[in-house]
């Protein structure tokens, strides 16, 4: 399991954040940097997290396992692989060399989400260099642990903005026995409605997509379960390979030039009236816009039904996250206070006040 | 005995004028029920944890949520100390009143504020019970995934702020994993909706952070939960073994063949022996230990993991295994587990349960040791353990009414907790810190992460009066009688005075 390239480099990190915290400057946290395009532009000295890197422990039969921030996410998957086990979330990379600090730090799961659970629902533990200038632990190895507030799950979809993730240890599962993909022509009221449907019901599905014209599926579980949801679903036959290429934001839909926005909903949400093409994922609860719409009219039509938007295209908003109502943003600047109070780690990256 | 309130180690309390706030109280909320008579603030002078009480100041029954906001608008402006209870069913003492404080009781928002099939989700306040989710959702085929062993009684609000867990966890996760949107008053009274209707929201996952606080944070007004399709069926294994190893081992073996069982749960002989004299499960009562391996989902899926499943515990050295041949049987083996603790209590006037979680692979040397603690402060303990999941409930039998016992009883759960964290777990993986793991919190964290946790609670309130005491100690309380967390072999708080 330990690769050559193997470091524990925390001391070096710790003390960079030591000297910036002394010297008031500010730190722009980076692993791969292939989430650069996500979230607002910091400025602040690089802090390559790539140097701490390895696998810290893995024992299959736990179902735990404990990596440093700097660990391509490719090689964790690897070494999960070779025991059939996974990270259910499916979080995407969005670049070859995308590391598991910057995977815990955008928070952004895949296709299987709403079944199995988001990256955050699988952290259990995270080692954290702090505001303060310490290298702590929160959380631990084991599948319950209530002691103290929930750090580790707080870091997920951060952003960097709380302090630098050092290590973490995530909950990982074995792999289903049985996968397979279908595809079914059908609109798409037609398709939220039927998905709407099934979801009340114990199908196998750990996947559906819209693409404006097909639904979609992937049926995961027994040999049995998945063959008798193939029988009463029918359709044809999906390579598996779509939904990385959904994930990764390589299908053809990603490809045209109009900006793109993520759009959460509730799953029951009836197809959005916007300007421009969509995709729905996630059973209805992530739709893909490519639109030229204005920023403001996107988030009004999106907010009316209970939703919100983040901008995927870099540069394009001003604030690429949906903004806070004020009473929420207070709480977000009181915490950014309390726990990085020189404002070092990643300003500006979330929101500019924090 | 140092469990309750210390203004010594725990910080000193504002003096409230009781009258004066009661008064004040009554004027701006002519129609709230308040109890502030001796006679009727006893029922309230604890939770779950029944061994510590303290009789609080003054009572608040609110039925709205004005009344909630002026209340905790009140007790700010007077800086008096508010504890949150809810159905009062908590393990850990979370909602142990204070002599200077309010007790702020949500039983009353009981409401099942309505139940979307196509979405999946119920939206209910704070005081509805557990069970009653699963009961309203049960027509439309749908279910509430986590089940506390309370979850008749236990309501959603405190389920929230203790993060609970239940015999489903591996699988189907703890509480965090199965909330969407919490509506909360902050401690000033001022609303904020963590989470939303959709997967995730905009900002830092404070809904995350605020499951598990402990009432330390926010007052929960509102809950929507997520609901599942209920499984098409249930069929549950009991196997019984010769050895706990052996038994622990077949844990894993499980795990390691790629089957998540719905529950996985296992008790060692003296548990076994107090559940079959009480229930009359059938379970083997000359077994070291038995295993309920608990398989769901589709019809054929669970037929093939039974089969499955019952190899790998025959490999693993099962004496017997016996699949539940109907609904009643199977009804039958979990009343046995599900009554263990009463079961125990049978045994002895009074029971302790703790609750440490540990990596499953050292359960052995785990159980080893605490046989040897039982011995040594001379208590027997009954070990129910929720195997899948690495969460143990050593139950410590003993009888308040010896000299002595309780504090031997506390004594030993203290060690079993501190043994917990040395071998890589937790001192608590469902019920809480509360006020009751307090010390032992000194063991898991170091003063640095605590003065963390402390910074967490000043972004949400600043005068500490929610929940003042509970779930992080002060750095005082540490260094006067925290397990020693000896850092690189220096002492803790070297910084502090002793006395």
């Amino acid at each position: 399991m330990r690769s050559a390239h193997d470091t524990d480099n925390s001391d070096a990190l710790l003390e960079q954040v030591n000297r910036a915290l002394q010297n008031a400057t500010p730190l722009r946290i980076q692993g791969s940097n292939s989430k650069a395009f996500l979230g607002r532009t910091t400025v602040g000295e690089l802090i390559d997290t790539r140097s701490h890197r390895g696998i810290v422990s893995y024992d299959p039969t736990e179902l735990v396992v404990t990596v440093r921030c700097g660990t391509p996410l490719a090689e964790l998957a690897q070494v999960l692989d070779a025991s059939q086990q996974m990270l259910p979330c499916e979080p995407p990379g969005f670049g070859d060399g995308a590391t598991v600090g910057g995977m815990i730090a955008a928070g952004i799961s895949g296709p299987r989400r709403p079944w199995s659970g988001s990256v955050r629902d699988f952290v259990l533990g995270t080692r954290l260099i702090t505001g303060y200038g310490k290298h702590l632990r929160f959380g631990g190895e084991v599948m319950k642990n209530v002691a103290g507030y929930d750090l580790s799950r707080l870091m997920a979809g951060s952003y960097g903005c709380l302090g630098l993730i050092t290590e973490v240890s995530l909950k990982v599962l074995p792999k289903p026995r049985r996968s397979l993909s279908i595809s079914l022509e059908m609109d798409i009221d037609r398709a939220l409605l039927r998905l709407a449907e099934w979801g009340q019901q114990p199908l196998p599905i750990s996947a559906a997509c819209h693409d404006g014209e097909r639904l979609h599926l992937r049926l995961e579980g027994g040999e049995g379960s998945v063959a008798a949801a193939q029988d009463r679903l029918g359709g044809e036959r999906l390579d598996a390979s779509y939904w990385a290429d959904l994930n990764e934001h390589r299908l053809e839909f990603f490809g045209q030039d109009e900006p793109l926005w993520r759009l959460s909903l509730p799953n029951n949400v009836p197809k959005v009236s916007l300007p421009g093409r969509q995709l729905i994922d996630w059973g209805g609860s992530q739709r893909w816009l490519k639109s030229d719409a204005p920023d403001s009219f996107i988030r009004q039509v999106v907010d009316e039904v209970g939703g919100h938007v983040t901008c995927y295209s870099h540069g394009l908003a001003e604030s690429p996250f949906q903004p806070l109502p004020n009473a929420l943003s207070r709480v977000h600047r009181n915490l950014k206070k309390q726990l990085d109070p020189k404002g070092i780690f990643n300003p500006g990256r979330l929101y500019e006040e924090l | 005995m140092n469990i309750l309130y210390d203004e010594r180690f725990d910080g000193v309390l504002p003096d409230v004028d009781k009258n004066a706030l009661l008064v004040s109280l009554q004027t701006q909320m002519p129609e709230l029920e308040i109890l502030h008579q001796q006679e009727e603030l006893k029922p309230y002078e604890c939770d779950g944890l029944s061994a510590y009480r303290t009789t609080p100041m003054l009572v608040v029954l609110p039925r709205e949520l004005a009344q909630v906001q002026g209340v905790l608008r009140v007790c700010h402006d007077r800086q008096v100390p508010v504890v949150v209870r809810g159905a009062g069913t908590g393990l850990s003492g979370g909602a142990l009143p204070l002599e200077k404080g309010v007790l702020l009781v949500m039983a009353r928002f009981n409401n099942i504020l309505g139940i979307d099939p196509a979405a999946r989700t119920a939206r209910v306040q704070p005081g509805v019970r557990n069970l009653a989710i699963s009961q309203a959702a049960a027509p439309f085929g749908l279910y509430y995934a986590p089940d506390p062993s309370s979850q008749i009684a236990c309501s959603i609000g405190g389920n929230v702020a203790e993060n609970a867990g239940g015999v489903h966890c591996l699988k189907y996760g703890l509480t965090v994993h199965n909330v969407l949107k919490v509506d909360i008053l902050t401690v000033d009274g001022e609303s904020l909706t963590l989470g939303s209707n959709a997967l995730d929201s905009p900002g830092l996952d404070l809904l995350a952070l605020f499951t598990g606080s402990e009432g330390m944070l926010g007052v929960i007004t509102e809950v929507t939960v997520k609901l599942l399709p209920k499984p098409q069926t249930a069929k549950v294994l009991l196997a019984a073994f010769d050895s706990v190893e052996k038994a622990g081992r077949a844990v894993g073996d499980i795990i390691a063949a790629g089957i998540i069982p719905g529950g996985l749960e296992m008790m060692d002989n003296l548990a076994i022996r107090a559940a079959e004299d009480f229930i009359h499960a059938g379970y083997p009562v000359e077994a070291e230990a038995i295993l309920l391996c608990e398989l769901d989902g589709v019809e054929a899926d669970v037929h093939d993991d039974c089969d499955r499943v019952r190899q790998v515990l025959v490999m693993a050295g099962a004496t017997e295994v016996r699949l539940a041949k109907d609904e009643a049987e199977r009804v039958r083996f979990w009343a046995g587990r599900k009554n263990a603790f009463p079961a125990v209590g049978r045994l002895s006037p009074d029971y302790y349960c703790m609750d440490g979680t540990i990596p499953r692979r050292e359960l052995p040397g785990v159980l080893q040791a605490i046989a040897q603690l039982s011995a040594e402060y001379d208590l027997r303990v009954a070990n129910v353990f929720h195997a899948g999941d690495g969460n143990m409930h050593p139950l410590i039998l003993f009888d308040a009414n010896q000299p002595g016992e309780l504090d031997r009883a506390e004594a030993l759960g203290g060690k079993i907790l501190e043994l917990c964290v040395k071998v890589g777990g937790s001192i608590t993986g469902e019920h809480g810190v509360g006020r009751e793991k307090i010390n032992q919190m000194c063991a898991q964290f170091n003063s640095d992460e605590l003065t963390l946790f402390h910074a967490v609670k000043a972004a949400f309130d600043p005068g500490g009066l929610l929940n003042p005491g509970k779930n992080i100690p002060t750095l005082h309380r540490c260094a006067e009688f925290g397990a020693m967390h000896v850092h690189m072999g220096q002492m803790p708080f070297p910084e502090l005075e002793r006395f």
